[in-house]
């Protein structure tokens, strides 16, 4: 007989979670605990040996943590997941997972400010060299690709640039040279975009934004494929026993998982970036609604996007729902919607720009995506500006351009705190 | 089949497992699946001509040394050799013919069929047991179990 297959909807509210064993609880029990008991000294050397599944220490896992993670896991169309304490921490932990002194990774020039920095100067300090190219182009990821090249790096849609990646093409391109496709796809979520049907072998999330949705809590969250052939000679660290973990071969032992485990049990474990489980709970609150939420989120996205288009104030605006721009088609091949995170500039430069912030109503100024409330920023003076101008223009930021995150409040009031802030930027 | 009310009914009516290949170093994937199923209950009968003794319990050369009855054979071999513990599996009157993770004979998987075993293949399991039973979800892993009832866990 073959399995149901369930719709998305019903995953976010089922998936990872079945009532309490003990209490029958329906919902969700928060395990506030660092640490679990062990029945026997043997019991505890099983669990130590992962010769059998269990909790030991928060750290490592958590039953309200795991929730979470199997849920993304399910979400994304994956094997496993592992959290992280935030989506900053989600993305050092996969590559840290795969990486070390010497490799180099080809990565998107449009990412999150946060992530070109994580890879031109954090990540250099350990000897780990970043290609940063033309998110638009593969050819360009394929010829930046060298003997030492152990990873590629994307978001599928680009935070703030709105750059949507061709990532079954990227996918080609990296397997072809034996890499992994990982895909920060925070700014769809898994409700508009799954990365791994694509070919995508690891896909990583601030569960901060769409994911929890409500802005409450920082979550991070990394999801295997389970697809891609760890043992291909490129990543001994995947099939020869692990120095860190008592000579366990992860990819042996643990198969289409063991990129998870050991991402698990060597990189969270050591530098420790755990989520707390009262967060992992609150994020998984936010997830129930996740398609609801992001149904609303695109509709509103578009009408705003249509409006500014059409407004003689605005300078350009870019949101891939729009039949302009350069990746329409691809989102609609890729996407099941263009998701509520949209740029555009404001007449008058960078000052009339600071004036349209100042002047909102209830859009708020400040540097989060994909909350509940409408959202605006200023890229240049907040979340890039320690990139210098080159940086910039590769990230897609342009010094007069808003970021706005649109969010769930009545369509009409959206629409005219934006007209009466445009109002204010022209005087 | 591999579906997940197959898989139920496998562990729940199999007792003895016979691991044919299993090592008896600590860190192999045979020992952790095999201390795994002997601490949930099953007995273990180790089959390998190297060892006499592995997790307690006697090793045979091979399944037809076996004097006791068998329910499963799992099977930690290459593919490729397979095919001739299928055919011992069948005479010595197992139930179950378990290909590990990585091991995918489908004519062994066939001839399993045509005589009647369960035939499972390119499965862990000790990974296919704490999926069902509880533990696997522990570890992040996407499970596919949805159910409104409470689970069917083992108190470990």
């Amino acid at each position: 007989m073959a399995e149901h297959r369930y719709g998305i909807e019903t995953l976010c509210l089922h998936a990872g979670q079945i009532p309490d064993a003990v209490t029958g609880a329906r919902a969700v029990p928060i395990y506030q605990t660092t640490s679990f008991v062990f029945d026997s000294a043997d019991h505890a050397a099983s669990l130590f040996n992962l010769q059998t599944f269990g909790n030991v220490y928060s750290r490592l896992s958590n039953p309200t943590v795991a929730v979470l993670e199997e849920r993304v896991a399910a979400l994304e169309g994956g094997r496993a997941a592992v959290a992280s304490a935030s989506g900053m921490a989600a993305e050092a932990m996969a590559l840290m997972t795969i990486l070390q002194g010497g490799d180099h990774v080809v990565a998107a020039g449009a990412l999150y400010g946060g992530s070109v920095t994580m890879f031109a100067v954090n990540l250099r300090k350990f000897g780990i060299e970043t290609t940063f190219v033309d998110a638009t182009k593969p050819d360009e990821f394929a010829a930046a690709i060298g003997p030492r090249t152990r990873a590629v790096f994307v978001e599928s849609l680009g935070n703030p640039s709105l750059v949507v990646a061709d990532l079954r093409a990227l996918a080609d391109v990296a397997h072809a040279h034996g890499l992994p496709l990982i895909v920060d796809n925070t700014v769809p979520s898994p409700f508009l975009c799954n990365p791994c049907a694509f070919g995508a072998d690891i896909v990583v999330h601030s569960a901060t934004k769409y994911l929890g949705g409500h802005g409450t809590t920082l979550a991070g969250i990394v999801v295997e494929s389970g697809k891609f052939p760890w043992d291909n000679g490129k990543f001994p660290g995947m099939t020869e026993p692990s120095a860190g973990y008592h000579g366990v071969r992860w990819y042996e032992t643990f198969g289409d998982f063991g990129f998870t485990m050991r991402c698990r049990m060597e990189t969270l474990r050591v530098y420790g970036a755990a989520l707390s489980p009262t967060s992992a709970w609150q994020i998984l609150q936010g997830i129930e609604t996740l398609p609801l939420r992001m149904e609303r989120h695109c509709a509103s996205a578009l009408a705003v996007a249509k409006f500014l288009r059409d407004d003689p104030r605005v300078s350009f605006v870019s949101y891939p729902g729009l039949p302009d721009h350069p990746q329409h088609e691809l989102m609609k091949r890729q996407m099941r919607g263009a998701s509520g995170l949209l740029a555009f500039g404001v007449k008058g430069g960078e000052q009339a720009g600071v004036r349209f912030i100042e002047g909102a109503r209830f859009m708020s100024h400040l540097v989060n995506i994909g909350d509940t409330r409408t959202l605006i920023s200023h890229p240049a003076s907040t979340t890039h500006r320690q990139l210098d101008a080159a940086q910039l223009a590769a990230a897609g930021v342009t010094p007069e351009m808003i970021r706005m995150s649109v969010g769930l409040e009545h369509i009409d009031d959206i629409l005219w705190d934006i007209d009466q802030a445009l109002a204010k930027s022209q005087r | 089949m591999s579906d997940i009310e197959t898989l139920r009914r496998i562990f729940a009516t199999t007792r003895v497992i016979a691991v044919v290949g299993l090592s008896a170093e600590w860190h192999r994937p045979s020992y952790f699946a095999a201390k795994y199923m002997q601490e949930h209950g099953y007995t273990i009968v180790p089959v390998n001509p190297r060892y006499d003794e592995i997790l307690g319990e006697r090793c045979y050369p091979s399944l037809a040394d076996i004097p006791v009855k068998v329910d499963m054979v799992d099977v930690f071999r290459r593919t490729a050799d397979v095919l001739p513990i299928a055919r011992q599996a069948i005479d010595i009157g197992a139930k179950v013919l378990w290909q590990q993770l990585g091991v995918v004979n489908d004519e062994a998987d066939r001839l399993a069929r045509e005589h009647g075993l369960d035939s499972v293949m390119d499965r862990c399991v000790k990974i296919e047991h704490a999926r069902l039973f509880g533990g696997l979800n522990w570890a992040g892993v996407d499970t596919k179990v949805i159910s409104a009832k409470r689970p069917r866990w083992l108190p470990y």
